[in-house]
């Protein structure tokens, strides 16, 4: 039923305006509310003492020395808190026998992975807590560690012995059960007599978010309510989690995430330092802050990715593919935290992707290691099956010798198809992937690029050509509270807002979606603007603190817009609604003739009218207004959607491949997304290039390695790779729309798109480039190293990264500028 | 990122930095640019009693024509070095290793001699250094001396200025008219080198007369690679001749495994980017 519409609301002025973003001049100068900005009166500052081992039980903690450092008030261990801390909580557990350990914020007895807390000093400046923090003597001794995945999912080494095992829970779909298709494992066999079986094993190494603010908490606890400042992207899980563990009543609690400086799900957490700055605030009575430093956010903010997929794909002699198997291994790390075992599971709708598989099969098993616990990272479970679908599709292309463009057109779903049930069982409302894909490989010039490939195989040019397809959709719009209920989620997925209009004439929304860089200041002002007919800059958007803000679910999962967006769009609807019989009265007419247009009120068929900010006055005096109403038209709504929310595209990347170096250097992106309505597109473009980098850099560049020991080796920005402009160039961005008809505005999200998409992209051309060398993968990251050893008949190039740092720039002993100039 | 406490001492002139030296010794570092020192304080590697800052010795600032060589004080900063007309037609190689060191942050504030006796074997500038013959002015108790590159470069992060010494220039002698190529390979822009070759070349017509190729980060200290050196020495500038000299780059190199590559994959690139930096050093 979808076709390529035009956007609905095209008279209005606002959506679809380019505008530049209102938040950017403060967020950009830094002259905002930063929570590490936020000084209190009589603040004192906590510096964190952390375990160097994965894995130790802590025989002794000696404080003395750090007691009686200079202007440190006291130093806390987790027998000195007790129970008093609370304990983190696990929001997700996805099956009913998960096996999980207990999570105090400091444990008392035994760390499990290195950068653990087991002491707090507490001290009147950052730097003597810091300095005292070296005092604090602790002897632990060392247990074996549960490092690497596999070792640790057969049982060799325990994460946590009390358990008996570190396997946490075992998670599965099967179509065939579900009564949404058939029975894979007979489609594979099958396969294996008279078809195609594609059988890969990938590798989603584990990533660190890095986000650009580091984490910061301040708790004042001198007022009624215990306020606590936190940089974090769910003002409202984190009070009610805090509320929830720490028998502190709720409505005592007011949590605030200010200006929040990015977060790309890192800050979709509940932390030991917010637990502990929390404890330790209240249990001196005065206001406390503790900033992470970088080294500390790489080290223990959670990270994200870390699987190894096992997949196989059935297909017939013609390419149509028959059946799709999934065996995850998902590591947690040390902890199953806040929706960190879910990670996975929200990437199990997703591996059949756009495509018509009439029969599947996920399995997951995620494993506790002693290493910092995984969590959400965005894209969050759906880059992963992205990647390996995206991936196995061009392998099948490959296999039978198509163009693997050809080989997604055979399979996908047309546009005529929709709305479609998916053999996951999800309802895609609507896309069309030719219109994408056709968009795309007209910008990319897709014929001349590969008669260039193929001169280069033939003059066997050092430099080789390789060309990566990514024909993406993805679900987002987190979600649909019964959804999350069947999958054992412990909260809903709705969100709300609220409108107030003021006597002045200018309106403030309160969003329950928590921006930490996205722009939702601007683009929920631009929807306002034209719902309510009022200018845009008398639009002000107040998110993030839950006094302002008392019902909010927050922002992950590409859900601001579509699900928060929406959630606006109807409390604005109920405040014309509102407007109207008031107008009535003051215009001395039936509100059945009331129309409303362009912010104004008019009697149908006259040119008589009242402007809805002149309602609002009106109703601020309330001297005048019909008898058996409220004096008031500020409105709220809740919403809850019905369904996820399908944007796809289609990406295309051109590589260079260095053959005598293993260089790889992007020369031309193209993607080509629908995103159904777009509000702003400036904000768009951001999210996609922002998006894209992401992606392309876990193709390219980021790994989070640990050694055999459980230290993070990548440890500061020397060894964990983040591209800067000057490794990206300028991507060729474009849209089809096919709007959603999920939502009023028609919009689907994009936070997370770009980032979905581009890794198999990336990853699919360094393969293209040197497949003919024999190649039919490259591990990520794919270094120079792994590509140059690819072609040179090694493998996918090594499954572990070459171990140790870089050498120490910075060395303790040796680490100066020397004793010259 | 909060450093130990430390006095902070900012002396006016070498003498004085003479001075404070001999009464701290050990105790005390000297910070130049702080594009390295003030990483290690912030994260606490390294703590320091005494930080001596030459940040307001206006005598060590600036570069300046001494004859036969160029003379490059040591505190003056990576983007004035880059910048400089007598350093690109004097000491092109130089020219072309500042070009790309780190990022334009830290060429303004980095400093020629700060990176030179911070020693670090994957900084930019000592394989260059030790190409063109470079002499190092150090200042001491007794007054100065000057040492040679080859004599300059101890060990990993290990030069030949002692405790009590400060160097104050370098001394490059002139390679006018020579072509020049720092060939970098890293895997992003602000990158350490992985790898890098530091070539410059007199050419005359079609033939290589003169080569000098140091090489970055390819050992615990910066080397030159005498072989090829002496295997390009009148050789014809053509792919194939520079080839088979550049295949000899490697020989007793003792390079680093780490993140970004094992031993054995940079003594592979160290032939590729040799001859791609003699290449194109020799205008071929």
């Amino acid at each position: 039923m979808t076709t390529l519409q035009d956007p609905p609301v095209e008279s209005s002025p606002e959506i679809g305006r380019e505008r530049r973003r209102k938040e950017d001049q403060r967020l950009i100068t830094g002259r905002t509310r930063w929570t590490d900005n936020i000084v209190l009166p009589g603040m004192l500052h906590l510096a964190m003492v952390r375990s160097p081992f994965a894995h130790a039980t802590i025989t002794s903690i000696d404080t003395t020395e750090a007691k009686a450092s200079r202007n440190v008030v006291t130093v806390l261990t987790g027998a000195d808190l007790g129970e008093s801390q609370g304990t983190l909580i696990n929001a997700w557990a996805i099956t009913t026998d998960q096996v999980a350990p207990a999570h105090p914020p400091m444990p008392t007895d035994r760390v499990s992975f290195a950068g653990e807390i087991v002491a707090v000093v507490v001290a009147r400046t950052a730097a003597e807590a810091r300095d005292a923090a070296e005092l604090v003597d602790v002897e632990y001794d060392e247990l074996p560690a549960a490092i690497d995945l596999k070792a640790a999912a057969r049982d060799e080494v325990l994460a946590h012995p009390d358990l008996g095992t570190n396997k946490s829970a075992f998670w599965k779909f099967d179509s065939a059960e579900a009564g949404t298709g058939g029975d894979v494992d007979a489609a594979i066999e099958k396969a294996r007599g008279d078809g195609i079986v594609i059988e890969r094993e990938y590798r989603q190494q584990r990533l660190i978010p890095a986000f650009m603010e580091p984490r910061s908490t301040v708790v004042d606890p001198t007022g009624e309510q215990i306020t606590m400042w936190s940089a974090t992207q769910i003002p409202h899980i984190l009070r009610f989690a805090l509320a929830a563990t720490t028998g502190v009543p709720e409505s005592k609690i007011r949590v605030i995430a200010p200006d929040v400086g990015g977060g790309f799900g890192g800050k979709l957490q509940t932390t030991p330092e917010e637990w502990l700055t929390f404890c330790i605030a209240n249990r001196l009575g005065k206001p406390v802050k503790y900033t992470e430093t970088r080294s500390e956010s790489l080290m223990v903010a959670h990270h994200g990715r870390d699987q190894w997929q096992k997949l196989t794909l059935s297909a017939e002699k013609d390419g149509t593919v028959t059946g799709l198997k999934v065996e995850l291994l998902a590591d947690l790390g040390s902890h199953v935290s806040l929706v960190g075992g879910g990670v996975p599971v929200l990437g199990a709708f997703m591996f059949n992707a756009i495509y018509k598989f009439p029969a599947y099969q996920f399995n997951c098993q995620t494993v506790l290691t002693n290493k910092t616990w995984t969590d959400a990272y965005r894209g969050a479970g759906r880059p992963e099956a992205t990647f390996a679908i995206e991936r196995l599709m061009t392998e099948l292309a490959a296999e039978l010798d198509v163009d693997p463009i050809e080989i997604r057109r055979k399979n996908w779903i047309t546009h005529e198809e929709f709305p479609f049930m998916s053999v996951a069982g999800l309802e895609y409302d609507t896309g069309n992937y030719e219109a994408a894909t056709d968009k795309a490989l007209e910008m990319f010039g897709y014929d001349d690029l590969r008669a260039e490939q193929k001169r280069r195989r033939e003059s066997g040019d050092p430099i080789q050509l390789g060309i990566g397809v990514s024909t993406f959709t993805e679900m987002c719009g987190l979600a649909p509270s019964r959804v999350l209920g069947q999958l054992n989620y412990g909260a809903g997925g709705w969100e709300h807002a609220a409108v107030r209009m003021l006597a002045t004439g200018k309106v403030e929304v309160v969003t329950g979606a928590s921006a930490h860089g996205q722009g939702h200041e601007t683009a929920f002002s631009q929807i306002v603007a034209d719902r309510l007919g009022v200018p845009f800059e008398d639009v002000e958007v107040l998110h993030g603190d839950t006094q302002t803000s008392p019902r909010g679910l927050d922002t992950y999962g590409s859900r601001s817009l579509v699900v928060g967006g929406e959630a606006l769009v109807r409390a604005v609807d109920k405040v014309i609604e509102k407007a109207k019989p008031i107008a009535a009265h003051l215009l001395e007419a039936s509100v059945d003739d009331i129309e409303f247009a362009d912010g104004r009120l008019s009697v149908r068929g006259t040119d008589q009218g009242v402007a809805i900010t002149e309602v609002a006055a009106a109703v601020f005096a309330a001297h005048d207004y019909p008898e058996g109403i409220e004096p008031s038209i500020d409105s709220e709504a809740t919403y809850d959607p019905v369904n996820f929310n399908y944007p796809h595209g289609t990406h295309l990347c051109a590589m260079e491949v260095d053959t005598e170096t293993g260089g790889v250097k992007i020369r031309k992106y193209v993607c080509v997304d629908d995103i159904g309505t777009i509000i702003n597109p400036m904000i768009v473009a951001g999210q996609v290039h922002g998006g894209l980098v992401q992606g392309i850099a876990q193709a390219l560049w980021e790994e989070a390695v640990y050694d055999d020991a459980g230290t993070l080796v990548s440890g500061s920005f020397v060894d964990y790779l983040l591209p800067t402009a000057a490794d990206t160039l300028s991507f060729d961005v474009d849209h089809t729309s096919s709007p959603s008809i999920t939502n009023t505005l028609g919009t689907k999200g994009v936070g997370e798109a770009g980032t979905i998409a581009s890794t198999p992209a990336v990853v699919n051309a360094v393969v293209d480039a040197i497949r003919h060398f024999g190649v039919d993968d490259v591990t990520m990251p794919c270094t120079p190293e792994r590509v140059w050893k690819a072609i040179h008949s090694r493998g996918a190039g090594g499954e572990a990264a070459t171990e140790g740092a870089a050498a120490p720039h910075f060395d303790a002993a040796e680490g100066t500028e020397g004793a010259g100039a | 990122m909060i450093p130990a406490e430390f006095d902070y001492l900012a002396p006016t002139s070498v003498e004085e930095v003479i001075a404070a030296l001999a009464e701290h010794g050990d105790d005390a570092k000297i910070l130049a640019g702080g594009q390295s020192l003030l990483p290690v304080l912030r994260m606490r590697l390294n703590a320091p009693e005494v930080v001596i800052d030459l940040g307001r010795i206006e005598a060590l600032r600036g570069v300046r024509d001494d004859g036969d060589a160029i003379v490059i004080g040591a505190m003056t900063p990576h983007s004035v070095v880059g910048g400089d007309p007598l350093v690109a037609e004097h000491a092109l190689l130089i020219t072309k290793a500042v070009e790309h060191l780190a990022d334009a942050q830290v060429r303004h504030r980095g400093t020629f001699g700060g990176a030179l006796a911070h020693a670090d074997p994957a900084g930019d500038l000592g394989a260059p250094a030790l190409a063109l013959g470079a002499q190092f002015v150090i200042a001491g108790a007794g007054g100065t001396r000057t040492v040679e590159a080859d004599d300059f470069f101890v060990d990993l992060f290990e030069t030949a200025i002692e405790d009590n010494e400060v160097l104050t220039e370098v001394r490059i002698p002139k390679h006018t008219g020579w072509g020049a190529r720092y060939e970098k390979f890293v895997r992003v822009a602000h990158q350490w080198p992985i790898v890098a070759i530091a070539a410059t070349v007199r050419a005359e017509g079609g033939t290589i007369a003169e080569a000098r190729v140091g090489m970055t980060n390819m050992g615990s200290t910066p080397l030159r690679a005498r072989a090829v050196e002496a295997a390009l020495t009148g050789q014809p500038a053509t792919e194939d001749a520079v080839r088979a000299a550049a295949a000899q780059a490697a020989d007793g190199a003792n390079p680093p495994s780490d993140l970004n590559g094992d031993a054995d994959y940079r003594r592979h690139l160290a032939t590729v980017l040799t001859r791609r930096a003699v290449l194109s050093a020799a205008g071929a």
